[in-house]
């Protein structure tokens, strides 16, 4: 019964292509085509073969694997207990855990790695150890949110029947939650160890001069030597790696879902035992440790002066003026107001992709798994070869798009996308087939059965893709910095230009907009698990009343 | 909070897009045409709205051209846009400002597009990339810029008159005042000076392969102790622990000590540092907290230039020599910290007071920049990052 799942969402397949057409559409035109023209122009045999035989190439090759293998293996780990906690219980500060959490992740990494940085042991500075902590706390959002999103579908009844059996909280755990976790498990893993491959500004602040990923690799060719040939095999060799890795987890998530019956209420619930207390309180406590030390490093920053502490970079940060007849012709407000636009619309463009292709993916066999590892290309590409592409793509009627505003919103949802698919395709190829079944038997048509079986599982995962798809369009830093841009600064452009720029009042201006953008990113992730809570009530009637099994 | 609605819009559209999914063979279209054109009506307000000869410019040629510049360049609300919109004024040519990025990928951008070029005009190819900016063509041949008042060392970095170079500015080792004054320690007045052991684990200094500081320190050495010499140099540097950091922020920032509480009294900046320092203080002060070593400095000099393959090379020159006039030149020191190029423009009072402009200031050819620079790097990177 393992690939029962798959088999149970039959739709007409009309319907399936139909749902495919548009997330294909979207990925054929935005990444696969402006990032082919990007190497049919620049790569010559030559290169290939120079790029290949140099030693130095293999060496940042087997670099950017190992630190990411190990990245990924122990963000998996620590995230585990904080993912289970935020699934299961309710405690106070619970949204907003998950909002500062969130908020760690997409922040961009000059801020967040500079704030890491004033936080380490001086003999851990400038190290990979360094590197590998930032990833970890960076990227526990990844596992709270995707492994989180499905492990409280789950339902309790296995757990508690187990638990009256005499089992351990250990065996329960490894013996029943563990496999049934495994398709989201692969999923989170897959996402984190994307990020840590293509890993570029925590690399920089915090790995000694020098060391290089594949991403950095492409950058400096690209940009500063001008060797654009040799950029574009390198991010051919970076995808080469990931597709054989990506693959791998992408079967080894269909592998491992295994029916149960999803609920699509949350069975969250608060702590009885005092050791269950105890156990939730030290999580909750230990993970908002690690996360806000970074962000309060931040926020102390922009109230520091030459002087000791000032509010002068807070009260001065809208003033066009800095100094009288100074000014910076940097508009902070005008930048958040860019970026919150920015963020609507990306949300928008994935939420809407992610919908369909997630159905789409659950629904189809072969075609759907290659669909899945299509959509996470392009967060595994380099993002200055996609921006270049797309410069040269898009340079002439009718597909003159290079200075369109829109390119912005759509380049942030090609890498949100993935994000909105993994959490809700989890979901969906875990729904028990027999429901379907049951519906039929009862008379309805196979797309009637599907729409009040499958559909009302989409809703919690899309409200967390919609918000994820917000927050990191907020902190993008990627394939879209590199397209120019005409008035459309956002918020990590103005704090990266805030502080590369001397004067200590610019540097705590930096801060303080990044702490203006991490409240903001909070406030999305509370606000939509708000709002997720009063439309969820809508919906808790349909498939709650199972069929056992 | 403005956040809520637009959640609430983006879930909204998610299940539209969803609903239309399950009854529909056309899942994608409707609801992303029935929302595009209600953005497309709002956002170019952010924008300006300059795009196209409109209905209330009255003269009879109006043309609106765009200038392509790094990403320091200041995009609106200063007296430099002030500058340019008085050109707008005298001309009726308006200019839209479109930023590509540092200076080096902004010169990637252009040479990937020649002949179809991002905008009309490009300000800020430095004499680094200059060789590169000039063997791939981006700029328009046969421009006549009447350059003033430019200095003729300047001027022979372009021979064919394909740029104007509009700027220049120094890097320049910088030092903490308070650092020295407490410790009691001389400053150090040489490149050599840096590998003394007075000064083991003082400086810090950008890797040249990430950072155009970084690079342009390398320069210094290498004109300073010639292309076999440099190497040595370097060891003894190394032996003497210099810090070295991917970025200028991170080393103006992270390891130097009067800006980040840092380590690092001495550190690879811009000669413009410190005004900058005393413009831009907190609390306000009327004395530099840094100063700059004057024999480690390394000239860069911008250029600007009319971008090959564009639609109205007119235009573009005329916006070009305004860049050169005095008018323009004179916002430049307090706007982008660097020297205008043209010599009959006076500097600012902080500038004055603040700034040192080097009497002699290093510089290599360009063309041997170009040349060597990936191989400069590599071998650099292997000595100094083992």
């Amino acid at each position: 019964m393992k690939n029962g799942a798959c088999a149970a969402n039959r739709l007409p397949s009309r319907v399936v292509a139909a749902l495919a057409v548009g997330p294909i559409a979207g990925l054929v035109v935005f990444y696969l085509w402006p990032f082919t023209t990007l190497l049919a122009r620049a790569i010559n045999g030559s290169t290939v073969a120079d790029t290949l035989s140099r030693g130095a190439t293999w060496d940042i090759a087997w670099f950017t694997l190992w630190q990411a293998v190990v990245s990924t293996a122990i963000t998996m780990l620590v995230g585990l207990a904080p993912a289970y906690i935020v699934a299961r219980f309710e405690f106070p500060g619970r949204q907003l855990l998950v909002g500062v959490l969130t908020a760690i992740f997409v922040l961009p990494t000059v801020v967040m790695g500079a704030a890491f940085l004033a936080l380490l042991p001086d003999s851990l500075d400038r190290t990979v150890w360094a590197v590998i902590a930032a990833h970890v706390v960076f990227n526990l959002a990844v596992m709270v949110r995707i492994v989180g999103a499905f492990w409280e579908h789950l339902p309790i009844d296995m757990e508690s029947a187990a638990a009256t059996l005499g089992a351990s909280r250990w065996r329960i755990f490894v013996d029943i939650s563990l496999p049934l976790l495994r398709p989201s498990l692969s999923a989170a893993g897959a996402i984190i160890f994307l990020f840590t491959f293509t890993s570029f500004g925590v690399i920089r602040i915090l790995g000694s001069a020098g060391t290089r990923t594949l991403e950095i690799e492409v950058w400096r060719r690209a940009t500063q030597l001008g060797d654009i040939s040799g950029a574009a095999v390198l991010s051919v060799l970076q995808l080469a790696v990931l597709a054989v890795v990506v693959g791998w987890s992408t079967r080894a998530q269909r592998q491992h879902a295994r029916a149960v019956d999803l609920r699509p209420e949350q069975d969250r619930r608060r702590t009885k035992s005092p050791g269950e207390r105890r156990f939730v309180t030290l999580v909750a406590v230990g993970t908002a440790a690690l996360c806000i030390a970074p962000l309060a490093a931040m926020a102390i920053r922009s109230f520091r002066s030459a002087s000791g502490w000032s509010t002068t970079a807070w009260t001065t940060l809208g003033k066009a003026e800095v100094r009288p007849g100074i000014r910076l012709g940097i508009d902070p407000v005008g930048a958040l107001v860019n970026s919150i636009q920015n963020a609507a619309w990306a949300s928008s463009f994935a939420v809407l992709l992610g919908a369909v292709a997630s159905l789409a993916i659950a629904a189809a066999g072969r075609g759907g798994r290659l669909l899945d590892v299509g959509l996470m290309l392009p967060i595994g590409t380099s993002a200055v070869t996609i921006g270049f592409g797309m410069l040269i793509t898009f340079d002439t009627p009718p597909f003159d798009w290079r200075a369109e505003w829109w390119l912005v919103p759509v380049g942030h949802a090609l890498v949100a996308l993935p994000f909105v698919v993994r959490t809700t395709v989890g979901v969906l190829r875990s729904v028990d087939p027999s429901l379907q079944d049951a519906a039929a038997t009862l008379g309805a048509s196979p797309t009637r059965a599907w729409w009040n079986v499958v559909v009302p599982f989409l809703w919690r995962p899309l409200a967390v893709g919609a918000a994820l798809a917000a927050a990191i369009s907020l902190g993008e830093f990627g394939a879209t910095s590199f397209l120019s841009r005409s008035g459309g600064e956002t918020l990590p452009i103005a704090i990266d230009e805030l502080l590369g720029r001397t004067g200590s009042l610019l540097q705590a201006q930096g801060y303080a907009l990044a702490t203006i953008l991490a409240v903001t990113t909070v406030s999305l992730i509370v606000g939509v698990s708000r709002i997720h809570d009063m439309t969820g009530l809508a919906h808790q009637r349909s498939g709650s009343e199972t069929v056992d099994r | 909070m403005r956040t809520r609605p637009i959640i609430a819009s983006a879930l909204a559209l998610g299940m539209i897009a969803a609903a239309c999914a399950s009854d529909s063979s056309d899942p994608i279209d409707p609801p992303t045409a029935a929302e595009l054109p209600a953005t497309a009506a709002e956002l170019p307000a952010t924008e300006p709205a300059n795009t196209g000869p409109d209905t209330d410019q009255p003269a009879e040629r109006f043309t609106t051209i765009t200038l392509v510049t790094y990403d320091s360049f200041p995009q609106a609300d200063t007296s430099i846009n002030a500058a340019l919109d008085a050109f707008t004024e005298q001309t009726s040519i308006g200019v839209e400002l479109l930023v590509a990025g540092d200076t080096g990928t902004m010169l990637s951008k252009a040479a990937l597009t020649v002949g179809n070029p991002e905008g009309d005009v490009m300000w800020g190819i430095d004499n680094t990339f200059l060789s590169r900016a000039l063997n791939d063509g981006i700029f328009e041949q046969g421009v006549l810029f009447d350059p003033e008042n430019v200095p003729a060392e300047f001027l022979a970095l372009v021979p064919n008159g394909e740029a104007l170079p509009v700027d220049f500015g120094d890097v320049c080792v910088n030092y903490d005042i308070g650092y020295f004054v407490e410790n009691e320690l001389d400053l150090p007045t040489s490149l050599q000076d840096l590998a003394a052991p007075a000064y083991r684990d003082l400086l810090v200094v950008q890797n040249p392969a990430t950072s155009s500081p970084g690079l342009a320190f390398l320069l210094a050495s290498i004109d300073e102790f010639g292309a076999d010499g440099w190497q040595a140099y370097w060891q003894q540097l190394t032996d003497n622990g210099v810090q070295i950091v991917d970025s200028w922020t991170d080393a103006y920032y992270g390891s130097f000590t009067w800006a980040g509480g840092g380590d690092r009294p001495l550190v690879v900046s811009y000669g413009s540092s410190p005004p900058a320092e005393v413009i831009f203080a907190d609390p306000s002060r009327d004395d530099a907290p840094t100063g700059v070593i004057e024999s480690t400095c390394f000239r860069q000099i911008e250029f600007a230039g009319v971008l090959a393959g564009t639609d109205h090379p007119d235009e573009a020159a005329e916006l070009v020599r305004f860049l050169g006039s005095e008018q323009f030149q004179a916002e430049l020191a307090l706007n982008l910290f660097v020297y205008p190029a043209n010599s009959a423009v006076a500097l600012p009072q902080e500038f004055e007071d603040f700034a040192v402009v080097p009497e002699m200031s290093r510089t290599l050819d360009p063309d041997l920049i170009d040349e060597n620079r990936s191989d400069w790097i590599d071998e650099w990177s292997t000595l100094a990052l083992g």
